[in-house]
């Protein structure tokens, strides 16, 4: 019986070795934010439209989309005639240009119309770590109490929205 | 000179073949008792390392002629790149990476087989062909999935993509092989345990050989984390020092692991008890070094550090380790057993400290295994997938390792075997005691805080106690103090040393966390802002030309009670080959406080967003981190183990 107790670490070492074969193909990209339910993080950054620093209380007193992107990122230039037409239905988006530079992103936004009721500039990405982003763009429900409800990776759409739209009740 | 990469490729293919040689003919040698085959080992080990060197320098000759041809240089320099950058580069990616990890390992064997005749006629051959057969596999993951020297033929790149600027700076250059110096280091006393296991000679003399080469190569390890947290500090432009991720989670557990192991040896050796515990912990320790590399190399967990990851890959690494990992516990599993200690445990004595220590550190390595793992585990049974972050380990990790620093002090004063209460409570009522009143002091002068006042009257308990100790063993008898602090070996300072540097740098962590200023704040030039009793005026920005960048310096003269201190230029970088900004923070370092000022966003009218965090003892987690290192290298060079052994 003694001796059996020294096959334990093969054992447990085999198993993981299993748990780690099945997850080698799979996709990385994926992961629900462990913020969600949580208040989101305390940030300090630069308001882009009036130049001053401000944080969490300049943030809408009503649900809103926490819209991460930039203009690197050609995904978001997909999603962003969509999130103009949410904007225009009166859904309040704070946009975050994430690892961006100003200008770039300030012409960006002259061309293709602002559907943001606020851009936030995050240009080291040190807020993107905060909320746990992997790129861009990603989008956040918040609450008007600003409590993180749910998260998404990748271009919105109509068909996303509609999920969003829930957590946004 | 054309044909240099195919040379080292083929290099490369012979030091593979001898690492299969010196894997096979040493062990059939033992096996069958055969003295020729056994002898063959010290040869083949030098080949195989003096190959494996070859196409080391032969791939670092290619970055500094710039041979684009070959698709890892065009991938990872640039013909503008610095030259100290160029072979830096080397190691920029995957297959160079992993060419400096074999390359090192196979240096350790060298080493191991010049000091071999210290050992035993049939353990050295046998500790080598263990080397050998991690060689082997490690050459041939190399060779059949990520050989550096592919060239792209005929229409060879112009010039290269460039290094990643993250890459591009002094940490980068030392902290690869310093970290791999540990981690491969580690392969030592693994050798030395599955040696122990495969001649069923378990008495403590292996542990007696396997010490100073786990001293040396965990001085390594620390020296390299030390190296890359203090790069993260600097480099990623947000004063932070550590971050729970994954990377640098795969250097600590090795690292933890690795202290465990450092005294569970010393048990070994000193009271022949911890046996078999002590094998499974050196098997435990370099099974985490090949898993951190499999976690980084694989792509299995996400992280900024993950610079390369290719599942095809992947599998190889996985069915290495489960070749390499699985047979050795395997192995265990079978001779362990058998084992018996031949010494009673003394209960009260230091190996019942020395076992605390082990349990500790133990729980602390599975936690930030758990923590690393908890993913990819979470995913496995199909619970969704979710990341613990930094508080997960901050809640977890640090009290279990605050408790055992309070070993720590406790440890050393404990004699062997038996040791009674009455006279380590002699010796440490009045460091405790003092250790709370200074702590109190100190906090009359800030902000209390219970968790931070614990934290440092533990820091401050650590100190004394070594002190302590040190003078109860000066002051014992009636030769002068000065005779008797030489006749104190040097494993006894290098113990001492590294422990004292546990507390530095633990004092640092609580005073960066307590007593740190961060804002940010708008400047427009001539503006001027209060951070923490300093004065920051911003005069504006000047254009820089650097080798393979441009630049926007800022220019801030920092005043203290309206003298002007210093004056710092923090850097917003554009990377023209790649088109990559970087910022790079401008340091005021000092030995109580650091001053960090990085460039955010340009503003209008030249304003920019600035960031100023004022960092108080910072300097001293890394500088723990250097004593920690001298201790374990002071520990290593005590003359005892340069005696001749018998057995």
């Amino acid at each position: 019986m003694k001796k059996l107790l020294f096959f334990i670490p093969f054992v447990v070492f085999i198993a993981l070795g299993v748990v780690f074969y099945q997850q080698l193909g799979k996709d990385a990209e994926y992961m629900p934010s462990a913020l969600v339910g949580k208040q989101m993080p305390e940030f300090k950054l630069v308001d882009m439209a009036s130049d001053t620093v401000v944080s969490n209380s300049a943030m809408p007193n009503e649900p809103y989309l926490l819209n991460f992107w930039a203009t690197w990122c050609p995904s978001c230039s997909v999603e962003h005639a969509y999130l103009g037409e949410l904007a225009e239905q009166g859904v309040k988006i704070v946009g975050v240009d994430y690892k961006d530079e100003t200008p770039a992103a300030k012409k960006w936004l002259e061309e293709r119309g602002n559907p943001y009721s606020l851009v936030l500039l995050d240009e080291m990405g040190r807020f993107g770590v905060d909320m746990g982003i992997t790129g861009a763009p990603e989008t956040f429900v918040v609450s008007a109490e600003g409590k993180v409800l749910y998260r998404h990776q990748g271009v919105v759409d109509a068909e996303v929205w509609q999920t969003l739209k829930e957590y946004m009740q | 000179m054309i044909m240099l990469p195919e040379i080292g490729h083929y290099v490369l293919i012979l030091a593979m073949m001898f690492a299969l040689a010196l894997a096979v003919l040493p062990m059939m040698g033992y096996l069958q008792r055969n003295a020729i085959l056994l002898s063959t080992a010290k040869p083949l080990t030098y080949l195989m390392s003096g190959l494996t060197c070859a196409s080391f320098i032969i791939l670092a000759i290619a970055f500094a002629q710039d041979d684009f041809s070959v698709l890892y240089v065009s991938q990872h320099s640039n013909s503008l790149l610095p030259i100290w950058y160029k072979i830096s580069a080397v190691w920029g990616g995957h297959e160079g990476s992993l060419l400096l990890w074999i390359t090192i390992l196979t240096l350790w064997a060298a080493l191991l087989a010049f000091k071999s005749e210290t050992l035993p006629n049939s353990t050295g051959p046998v500790v080598l062909s263990v080397l050998g057969i991690v060689a082997t596999g490690f050459l041939a993951f190399i060779l059949f999935t990520s050989s550096p020297f592919l060239r792209i033929l005929p229409d060879q790149p112009v010039d290269g993509v460039d290094l990643n600027p993250l890459l591009q700076d002094i940490g980068l250059i030392i902290h690869p092989p310093m970290l791999y110096m540990g981690y491969v280091g580690f392969s030592v006393a693994f050798a030395f345990a599955i040696a122990a296991l495969i001649t069923g000679n378990l008495n403590a003399s292996w542990a007696r050989w396997a010490r100073p080469w786990t001293n040396v190569s965990w001085a390594f390890l620390t020296l390299g984390i030390a190296l890359g947290s203090w790069w993260a500090y600097y480099e990623l432009g947000w004063g932070g020092w550590w971050f729970w991720d994954p990377v640098e989670n795969a250097s600590l557990m090795p690292w933890l692991a690795g202290t465990a192991l450092i005294h569970s040896l010393a048990v070994t050796e000193k009271r022949g008890v911890f046996k078999s515990w002590t094998v499974l912990l050196a098997i435990f320790t370099f099974s985490l070094s090949l898993l951190g590399t499999f976690l980084v190399r694989s792509g299995v967990l996400t992280s900024v550090h993950a610079f390369a990851s290719d599942p095809t890959r992947g599998v190889f690494i996985l069915a290495l380790l489960v070749i390499i990992i699985g047979s050795s516990l395997f192995l265990y599993a079978l001779r362990a057993s058998q084992v018996k200690s031949q010494v009673s445990f003394g209960l009260t004595g230091r190996e019942s400290w020395l076992l605390i220590n082990n349990i500790l550190l133990t729980i602390l390595t599975l936690t930030v295994l758990l923590g690393t793992l908890y993913p990819l585990i979470f995913d496995a049974f199909n619970l969704g997938k979710i990341s613990v972050g930094a508080p997960y380990f901050n809640a977890v990790f640090s009290p279990i390792a605050l408790l055992l620093i309070v070993f720590m002090g406790i440890g050393p004063l404990a004699k062997w075997h038996n040791t009674k209460g009455a006279m380590l409570w002699r010796l440490s009522w009045l460091p405790a005691v003092l250790a709370i009143v200074l702590a109190s002091l100190v906090f009359t002068f800030h902000e209390f805080d219970v968790y931070m006042w614990v934290s440092f009257a533990i820091a401050l308990w650590l100190v004394l106690m070594c002190l302590r100790d040190w003078l109860d063993k000066v002051l014992a008898a009636r030769q002068s103090l000065w005779q008797r602090a030489r006749k104190l070996p040097r494993h006894y300072y290098g113990m001492q040393l590294a422990h004292i540097g546990v507390a530095v740098s633990l004092i640092g962590v609580i005073f960066v966390s307590m007593n740190s200023t961060e804002t940010i704040v708008r400047m427009a030039p001539g503006d001027r802002v209060d951070v923490g009793g300093y004065e920051f005026e911003f005069l504006g920005t000047r254009h820089v030309e650097g080798p393979n960048y441009t630049a926007d310096t800022g220019v801030i003269n920092v005043y203290q009670d309206g003298q002007v201190i210093t004056q710092m230029l923090p850097q917003k970088r554009l990377y023209q080959a790649r088109q990559q900004m970087m910022t790079e923070a401008a340091l005021d370092p000092g030995f109580t406080r650091d001053l960090y000022i990085s460039l955010g966003e340009p503003l209008a009218d030249g304003a920019w967003g600035v960031r100023i965090y004022i960092k108080s003892f910072v300097r001293w987690i890394w500088l723990g981190g250097l004593l920690m290192m001298a201790g374990g290298l002071l520990a290593a060079w005590d003359k005892r183990y340069r005696r001749k052994t018998g057995a």
